[in-house]
């Protein structure tokens, strides 16, 4: 549904530059809501504004919906009308809400509708529909200043959908909300992206918001796309960061001789009892040092850190059994006695360095 | 000088400011809000970017602004003279008051629609808002508060403004209180005249001060206009003021 290709965005101020997008490669799926996080200023603002070019790209395409919006674009800072009709089927919402504080919600979403050409009766009759939509009804008369952060949110959605969009996009749309309202915002979302077909693509810096409504999330860093997937796939791969940031798990070793096993659950084996049966089966005591698990679309998914006793030779067998069941293993360095032999050796070596 | 002696002139001084301030305030409005509105539109990041045009605009209003008003009078008579066919009298003055008030109030609106803020630009260009759209839809409608507090000033300056145009024959309070009162010492009449005139300001600002507040978006802590009496002379100051404020 949108699909961008070696996408850059070069910022030229003063004889300084800063790339705030290189070369990225982004696929999100139609009717899936796709999640970017990253930290400040690895660019995710920079790639969501490209994708309806209110920033224009320095080079690269930005595909939606099957129309190439960077062909479309005439040069310059003016949007030409083909680029405008294309951004008016692309919703969009923000994080500060952006509404006119000089109309009341309802004239608020009619204002893509009167961009649009649509008439009085018309508009209003779609206006409350779509108040109707995102609940607030009640407040068609309101202003925006009357309204809290979460209703004003709701609005702003309700606007940008005003235009029948295929794709709606949100740059941290509930970063300035609390935690209950954001989830409220994300129930909403999710209930549209269902309802509607609607295709999301989303900035976020919370993981949460991604856990809870996420199909797929990319992890941006310096301007690039470093890990992208569906949640499960992103589970399934070795060393994912966003996996681990996703599910963190923690936990010590509670004395030498242990061995540290982080186990990664993901599609089948997540239904199965597979802890106990490994317990039985080995007549092995396994402690749980941490542990993290959701529900990511339907499916239960997430990591274990558990500890068996003996160290890592010993029990290869288990670990085995584990892999056996589908499951996605990896040992712990934490678990290795010597290196906290290693350790007391180098605190010793920095003593006598001291005297 | 008697009451019945001083009514006539009162009353012929008060129609003669009401006409110069009013088409003066008619003229600087038709020009001067475009004008202000060009000097965001092609300003660093604006919509319609143009460094030439907002160069060359820029220096007008700044030499306009520059200019002590009796000089521009004086500066303008041929100009004057070519518009209204004469160089003195209440319509010669409006086109003085009006190529005084036009960069006066160009700036103001300029203040004004700069401050309306970028995300909501941003979110009408996302909905496939155009240039026209976003400056009748968005810039003017979020601005129009400050623009009524920008033009209450302006009609201000424009009523002491007028009083100096009495200097070319023009009539009005200004004029009236210089002729008779300074120069022929009729202290009482003179007295009356800036009565009338803290009067007329007073008015002015009220009915300003109203209707900002009246358009302020509601359910906003509005901002709180200090009813304040600005004397005709001191307009200038009064606006500068209100420049300086960020
Ligand atoms: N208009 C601009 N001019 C110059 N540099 C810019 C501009 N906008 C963004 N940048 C730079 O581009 C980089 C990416 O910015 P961007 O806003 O996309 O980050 P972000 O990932 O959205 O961060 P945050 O999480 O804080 O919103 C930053 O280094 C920023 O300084
Ligand atoms: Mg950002």
């Amino acid at each position: 549904m949108i699909t961008t290709t070696d996408l850059t965005k070069v910022y030229r101020s003063r004889g300084r530059e800063v790339t705030a997008l290189d070369g990225v490669d982004l696929h999100v799926r139609e009717g899936e809501v796709y999640g970017v996080v990253g930290r400040s200023g690895a660019g995710k603002s920079t790639l969501i504004r490209c994708v309806n070019l209110l920033e224009r790209p320095s080079s690269g395409t930005v595909t939606v919906a099957g129309q190439d919006l960077t062909a479309l674009a005439g040069r310059g800072q003016r949007a030409n009308a083909a680029l405008r009709q294309a951004r008016s089927r692309i919703g969009m919402v923000f994080q500060h809400f952006n509404l006119l504080s000089s109309r009341t919600v309802r004239d608020n979403i009619e204002l893509p509708l009167e961009i649009l050409g649509v008439s009085g009766k018309e508009r209003t009759r779609k206006a409350l529909e779509l108040l109707d939509l995102v609940g607030l009804s009640a407040q068609a008369k309101a202003y925006p200043a009357q309204l809290s952060g979460g209703q004003k949110q709701r609005v702003g959605i309700a606007r940008a959908l005003a235009g029948d969009p295929k794709v709606l996009l949100s740059d941290e749309a509930t970063s300035a909300l609390d935690p209950e309202t954001t989830r409220s915002i994300l129930q909403l979302l999710r209930d549209l992206n269902r309802q509607l077909g609607l295709t999301v693509l989303l900035i976020t810096h919370e993981m949460d918001v991604v856990k809870t409504i996420c199909d797929s999330a990319a992890l941006m860093k310096g301007g690039r796309v470093v890990e992208s997937g569906t949640v499960s796939e992103l589970l399934a791969t070795p060393g994912s960061e966003l996996a681990a940031e996703l599910f963190p798990v923690g936990g010590e070793p509670s004395g030498p001789d242990r061995t540290v096993v982080d186990v990664t659950f993901h599609g089948e084996a997540a239904t199965q009892p597979v802890i106990s049966q490994l317990s039985r089966t080995y007549n092995i005591d396994i402690s749980i040092l941490g542990a993290a698990m959701d529900t990511v679309a339907g499916k239960q998914v997430g990591r274990m850190r558990i500890e068996l006793p003996g160290r890592f030779e010993e029990n290869v067998v288990p670990i085995g059994f584990l892999r056996e069941q589908g499951l996605q293993v990896e040992v712990a360095a934490v678990a290795d006695a010597v290196d906290s032999d290693g350790l007391q050796e180098a605190a010793g070596l920095a003593k006598d360095g001291a005297q | 000088m008697s009451w019945s002696e001083m009514q006539p002139l009162l009353s012929d001084a008060c129609l003669d400011t009401l006409f110069m301030v009013l088409w003066s305030t008619v003229w600087t409005v038709v020009v001067g809000l475009p004008l202000g509105v060009l000097l965001v539109l092609t300003g660093r990041g604006g919509l319609l970017q143009n460094v030439l045009v907002n160069k060359v605009i820029g220096a007008v209003v700044n030499i306009g602004r520059s200019i002590p008003f009796i000089i521009l009078m004086v500066v303008l008579i041929p100009f004057t003279r070519f518009v209204v066919g004469t160089s003195i009298g209440p319509s010669a003055a409006v086109v003085a008051l009006a190529v005084g008030g036009i960069p006066f109030f160009a700036r103001l609106v300029e203040t004004a629609v700069r401050e309306v803020d970028h995300g909501l630009i941003e979110a009408v260009q996302s909905m496939g808002g155009g240039t026209w759209t976003l400056v009748l839809k968005v810039l003017l409608p979020q601005a129009l508060p400050s623009i009524v507090a920008g033009l209450t000033t302006t009609v201000i300056a424009l009523i002491g403004y007028s009083a100096i145009a009495g200097a070319i024959g023009a009539g009005g309070l200004g004029n009236l209180a210089i002729v008779y009162g300074y120069q022929r010492f009729e202290t009482g009449l003179m007295v009356v005249t800036v009565i009338v005139l803290i009067v007329i300001v007073t008015l002015v600002q009220l009915i300003g001060d109203l209707v900002a507040r009246r358009l302020a978006p509601r359910g906003t802590s509005r901002a709180q206009t200090p009813v304040r009496i600005r004397l005709p002379w001191s307009a200038r100051t009064a606006q500068e003021a209100t420049i300086a404020k960020p």
